[in-house]
């Protein structure tokens, strides 16, 4: 499962990830990170049984939690199948089926590699 | 050897007894039939590509207004169409970007919004003469406004297309998509066995006058299209049909980061299949339509071939480029191709879509020469600086400053031990330093990531690199990374001034 934490600029020194590790002892990933002098945003990625304790967990210390469940929205009256957003997705979200473009839930970092990349401008991510 | 007419195939579309398949079933019909058991049971094999088409355009006839206008200069939707072809009528390029949203709306969305049923704004600035005294006017026009709306594309349906990669370091945003660093995806585009052209490469029915689905509409091959290269098996069509018939599930609006507007065309073109020859093109397979994979990180004309590689390859998703897998996706619709040759199958099985003979075959010669460029331009290397100050990154920051004195650039390009461009640093990094006060390393400030030119790059392309960066100055490398010299903004505005005529 993939969170995405938006960190607010008052707890952003703080080791927030080490301290959920410590304290729920889950293996987390961290898939993206984007962090400057006065906010975060990371994608972490958990494992199914610890994400809501890992949520919890982070919430607690005052981290803004999203659980990313659908990719990215596509708009599927732009959308012609052709495939530019297949091979440029860092995580392998998008594949062919019967050349059909299909988006896999749970994959997506929210980086927006895509977005840009879309001949038809049919995406876009889901918190922006 | 089984043979049949034209007026054959047309008279059975017109009995419903046509028997019609799609250029992705032939190659099994042939294999088991034989070519001549082939064309006693298939009459027709429908074809479709659905791609972006950049060289396609719009005739628009306005009608005349009162006061009557010669149009100088007109805009739709704030796009510029050419005012050049007599009074009212108007040339509308797909490519065309428009003066307020840039790229992300051109010539493509107008005619996407146009076949939508959307009202577009027209503005028209007059000549002005005795006889089309108005100035200037500003009006809403649907299509169904238009005297005519013709579509006439000078290239479409390229026979194959190169497969693109990126050797370079860093993404570059090209008309072949979004392409990643160090070889990290293949592109590609066209749609292999169901190609139109790779399906009848000799002309034997393709030519002028022969009737085609044009995104939806029924068109017409005009001709061999723009850049037609047949020898090379690249040919091309230019095609012709009215946008009022035109479906926007076939025509679509695109843009591609950082290149500008295309439009995605769906187009299919029936073959008959009158003898065994025809039967045996037809039959044509993706891995029988090769193409190189060209190296878009070379900005330049004649870009390097990395591998070799052919539809069935390139649409398993994977591909090798010397010892490297690389992931390829398409950028032309596969899905749409289909739905292209299937619309078409199904438009002759009802008796709506008739056969054409061509008057003319598509030439079997074509030209694809590079431009004849008469005008010199300058190298790197006509107006670098040789005279190049460097230094290594394990010197302190005050020596850095003083050799930045001694130099003639405020930058200075910092190399390893072999003479290897790493990294620069600018007075104004050394400024930062300086003002900090705990810095006392070049290591620590130097920029790792650096831009550099080589002595046989144009001038011109040096210049989009200093500009897309928003630099002042370039290391300039050999081929082994060495720093041999310095172009910085001063030289180009040097060759600038120099050339200007006075």
């Amino acid at each position: 499962m993939k969170l995405l934490l938006r960190v607010a600029p008052g707890i952003v020194r703080k080791p927030l990830i080490a301290s959920v590790i410590l304290e729920t002892g889950a293996l987390v990933n961290i898939e993206r990170a984007s962090i400057d002098a006065v906010s975060g945003e990371i994608v972490l990625d958990v494992s199914q049984e610890k994400c809501r304790q890992v949520k919890d967990a982070l919430e607690r210390l005052g981290v803004d939690v999203i659980l990313l469940e659908i990719p990215v929205i596509r708009d599927d009256s732009e959308c012609v199948h052709c495939g530019a957003c297949v091979a440029i997705c860092p995580t392998g979200t998008f594949h062919f089926e019967d050349w059909r473009v299909v988006g896999e839930p749970g994959r997506c970092v929210q980086c927006g590699a895509c977005v840009t990349a879309c001949p038809h401008r049919a995406l876009r991510l889901v918190l922006k | 050897m089984a043979e049949k007419t034209l007026s054959e195939v047309n008279e059975r579309i017109r009995d419903g007894s046509v028997r019609v398949v799609t250029a992705e079933e032939m190659p099994s019909i042939v294999d088991e039939l034989g070519p001549a058991g082939a064309v006693r049971e298939v009459d027709v094999v429908t074809t479709g590509t659905f791609g972006a088409m950049c060289s396609s355009g719009l005739f628009l006839n306005l009608g005349h207004s009162d006061p009557p206008i010669k149009i100088g200069r007109a805009w739709l939707n704030k796009v510029e169409a050419y005012g050049g072809v007599a009074a009212v009528d108007l040339f509308l390029g797909a490519t065309q970007p428009s003066i307020d949203r840039g790229i992300e709306y051109g010539g493509a969305h107008v005619m996407e919004d146009l076949v939508s049923g959307k009202a577009i704004e027209v503005e028209a600035e007059g000549v002005g003469t005795d006889c089309y005294p108005q100035l200037g006017l500003e009006t809403t026009l649907r299509l169904e406004d238009f005297n005519q709306a013709t579509m006439v594309n000078p290239r479409n349906a390229y026979q194959r297309y190169n497969a693109a990669t990126n050797s370079s370091q860093r993404t570059i945003h090209t008309y072949m998509g979004t392409l990643l660093p160090r070889m990290g995806n293949v592109h590609y585009s066209g749609a292999g066995v169901l190609n139109p052209i790779s399906n009848d490469p000799s002309f034997q029915y393709i030519g002028m006058g022969v009737r085609i689905f044009l995104a939806g509409s029924q068109g017409y091959i005009i001709g061999s299209g723009t850049q037609h290269n047949p020898q090379a098996g690249f040919a091309t069509l230019m095609v012709t049909g009215d946008l009022k018939q035109m479906d926007r599930r076939f025509l679509r609006a695109a843009t591609f980061t950082r290149y500008g507007p295309s439009l995605y065309l769906g187009i299919g073109v029936p073959i008959p299949i009158l003898n065994e020859r025809l039967a045996l093109s037809t039959a044509v397979r993706d891995r029988d339509i090769e193409v190189p994979v060209v190296d878009y990180g070379v900005p330049r004309r004649d870009r390097p071939s990395m591998a070799k590689v052919n539809y069935e390859q390139l649409k398993s998703g994977m591909v090798r480029i010397g010892r490297q897998e690389v992931a390829t996706s398409s950028l032309s619709s596969l899905l749409m191709a289909r739905e292209v040759a299937a619309t078409l199958k199904g438009s002759i099985e009802k008796g709506e879509f008739v056969l054409t003979q061509p008057v003319a075959p598509l030439s079997l010669a074509g030209s694809a020469r590079p431009m004849k460029q008469t005008k010199e331009f300058p190298y790197v290397e006509d107006v670098m600086s040789r005279e190049v100050v460097s230094v290594t990154e394990d010197i302190s920051v005050a020596e850095a400053a003083q050799a930045i004195i001694k130099s003639k650039f405020d930058h200075l390009p910092v190399v390893n031990s072999a003479g290897v461009l790493c990294g620069i640093i600018t007075t104004w990094d050394i400024s930062k330093a300086v003002a900090d006060g705990t810095i006392s390393q070049v290591s620590q400030i130097m920029t790792r990531n650096v831009f550099s030119t080589t002595p046989d790059q144009p001038i011109e392309l040096a210049a989009r690199t200093l500009d897309t960066h928003s630099i002042s100055a370039l290391p300039v490398v050999d081929q082994d990374g060495r720093v041999i010299g310095m172009l910085s903004s001063n030289h180009l505005s040097r060759l600038f001034a120099g050339r200007r005529p006075r």
